[in-house]
């Protein structure tokens, strides 16, 4: 048995997983998909910022499209370290597709016009 | 002097989503005046996900989240000024602001809503012992010049307070390269979210003192060493724990006030949560002038701030279509045993929509509890808690016609089971 705080909401549903991977404790299903996967391949949605050429803003914040496996969180925020983004930009807008070659793209999360 | 029916201060989450409400409830003249050169507020530098999951039943940034009000109070042509800071107002709903491209403007109101925010306390609002060397910063300026601006503040570094703030940047910084060497927290439990907890310090292995706080700050120029100390139930250090941690820099994530300022020569009364008295409609004293969000008292979710704004809309365009009596049934709300606050503090009950919202925070964590709200010795509602933290605001909904006017005192007490 397991114990593990699910980190999907602000509620932070306190979840038992036994040795079968039954979950108890969630509110709702997100909670189950969140302690399987933390007991088997752990993932985690990246936010940072990178450099973006602008007369406006000095940086972009920026997330990954999908959350990304734990262990390559940082090896991706060295590749945002490579990055200088042109303007306009929007959000949605792909900054890196595959990054750390996990099949999830680097987006925007603001847009800047110049 | 220029004249709006409805002018709306600060212009982030709040004051959009106040404004939008108002349009959409048909009140077409309005003015949102916004210090900074954009909309949007705190969000901006909030760039971390979690926003949202109310209002828009997904996970937003804090940028995504604010862009959706601004692209919208655009489309509705909604009035705003930029870089337009307030100085003054009146009882008379006289608001005087300064803006490089407007000059000294006034601008007379018929309502007013004040949604202007919360400040962080700083390091002399804690009184650390010890020198005074650069390095200390609080966490909310450490992120403002991370996110915003590119500078980390610091290489090694150490948070006091386990505000959601605090163990945001704790995991920002050390995503950026930097040692962060642990968080203290003088109360015997956390400040910030469980979730934060877990996934901005276990995933990093960055220790959490419960009951320690900062007892000395040394430095000749910069920080160069932080010195922790456990406390008692007293808050009194306890000699022979002390801890020290060699590091350049000291976030600071002890807590949020809002910011009355523009309250401050109105002589009306604020309440334990530091905001102004307000009633149902988020109405101050002052008929006409509202206040919400954060400057009324500190959120922990901006998607509760979002609906609380758009009650002192509702409140607001009821005002300006003169509706609001401001007479009938008077309810004072009053945070009985275990409880640290409720809004609102008065309930008129005449004046009062379909439903009336009451939120509350305990005052200390609880577990297995019942929290009563009482109309006088009557039992209005009962809501049973398994656990409960001073972190976590409640909201109920009442409906009106449960209110009796029979006793002028509404209660929410926490009872613990024997």
């Amino acid at each position: 048995m397991r114990e593990l705080i699910c980190i999907n909401c602000p509620r932070g549903c306190r979840l038992k997983v036994d040795d079968d991977l039954n979950v108890t404790g969630n509110f709702c299903p997100r909670g189950v998909i969140y302690a399987k996967n933390e007991l088997t391949h752990p993932v985690r949605t990246l936010t940072s910022t990178v450099k973006v050429q602008s007369t406006l803003e000095r940086r972009l914040p920026v997330k990954s499209s999908q959350p990304l496996p734990k262990e390559k969180v940082f090896d991706a925020v060295k590749e945002l370290d490579q990055v200088s983004v042109e303007t306009p930009v929007h959000i949605g807008d792909v900054i890196i597709e595959n990054v750390a070659q996990t099949g999830v793209n680097i987006v925007a999360t603001k847009n800047i016009e110049k | 002097m220029i004249h709006h029916r409805l002018v709306i201060i600060g212009g982030g989450s709040a004051g959009m989503a106040a404004a939008i409400k108002a349009y959409e409830l048909g009140e077409k003249d309005i003015l949102i005046l916004e210090k900074n050169n954009y909309l949007g507020g705190i969000l901006n530098q909030c760039i971390h996900n979690g926003f949202g999951l109310h209002e828009f039943k997904e996970e937003l940034t804090g940028p995504e989240f604010m862009s959706r009000f601004s692209k919208q109070v655009n489309e509705l042509g909604i009035k705003y000024r930029l870089n337009a800071n307030v100085l003054s107002m009146t009882k008379d709903k006289v608001i005087t602001y300064s803006s490089e491209e407007d000059g000294l403007v006034e601008v007379k109101a018929d309502a007013i809503i004040l949604t202007t925010g919360c400040y962080e306390r700083n390091a002399g609002a804690i009184q650390i012992a010890g020198d005074r060397p650069v390095g200390v910063y609080t966490a909310g300026q450490a992120q403002l010049y991370l996110n915003c601006y590119g500078y980390l503040v610091g290489k090694k570094v150490f948070i006091l307070g386990s505000g959601d703030i605090g163990l945001i940047m704790a995991r920002r910084m050390t995503l950026e390269g930097a040692k962060v060497l642990g968080v203290a927290e003088l109360m015997p439990y956390s400040a910030g979210l469980n979730r934060n907890i877990v996934q901005c310090l276990q995933d990093f292995n960055i220790p959490l003192y419960l009951s320690h706080t900062v007892k000395e700050v040394r430095g000749k120029n910069r920080v160069e060493k932080v010195i922790i100390a456990k406390v008692d139930e007293k808050m009194q250090f306890i000699p022979g724990t002390e801890m020290e941690f060699d590091c350049d820099t000291l976030l600071l994530s002890v807590g949020l006030i809002p910011n009355n300022d523009l309250f401050n020569n109105l002589g009306i009364k604020f309440s334990k949560t530091r905001g102004a008295v307000v009633n149902q409609d988020m109405e101050t004293e002052i008929p006409g002038i509202f206040s919400a969000g954060n400057v009324l008292h500190v959120h922990d979710l901006v998607d509760y701030v979002v609906s609380e704004a758009r009650e002192a809309a509702v409140g607001a365009v009821k005002y300006l279509s003169k509706t609001t009596k401001h007479a009938g049934f008077a309810y004072e709300i009053k945070q009985g045993f275990g409880i640290g606050y409720v809004v609102p503090q008065v309930l008129n009950i005449d004046d009062a929509s379909d439903k009336v919202s009451f939120k509350f925070r305990v005052a200390k964590p609880f577990k297995d509890i019942v929290i009563n709200i009482k109309e006088g010795e009557r039992v209005l509602k009962k809501i049973i808690k398994p656990a409960i933290v001073p972190s976590e605001m409640e909201i109920v909904y009442l409906p009106k016609e449960i209110f009796q006017k029979e006793d002028h005192t509404i209660t929410v007490s926490v009872e613990e089971k024997k």
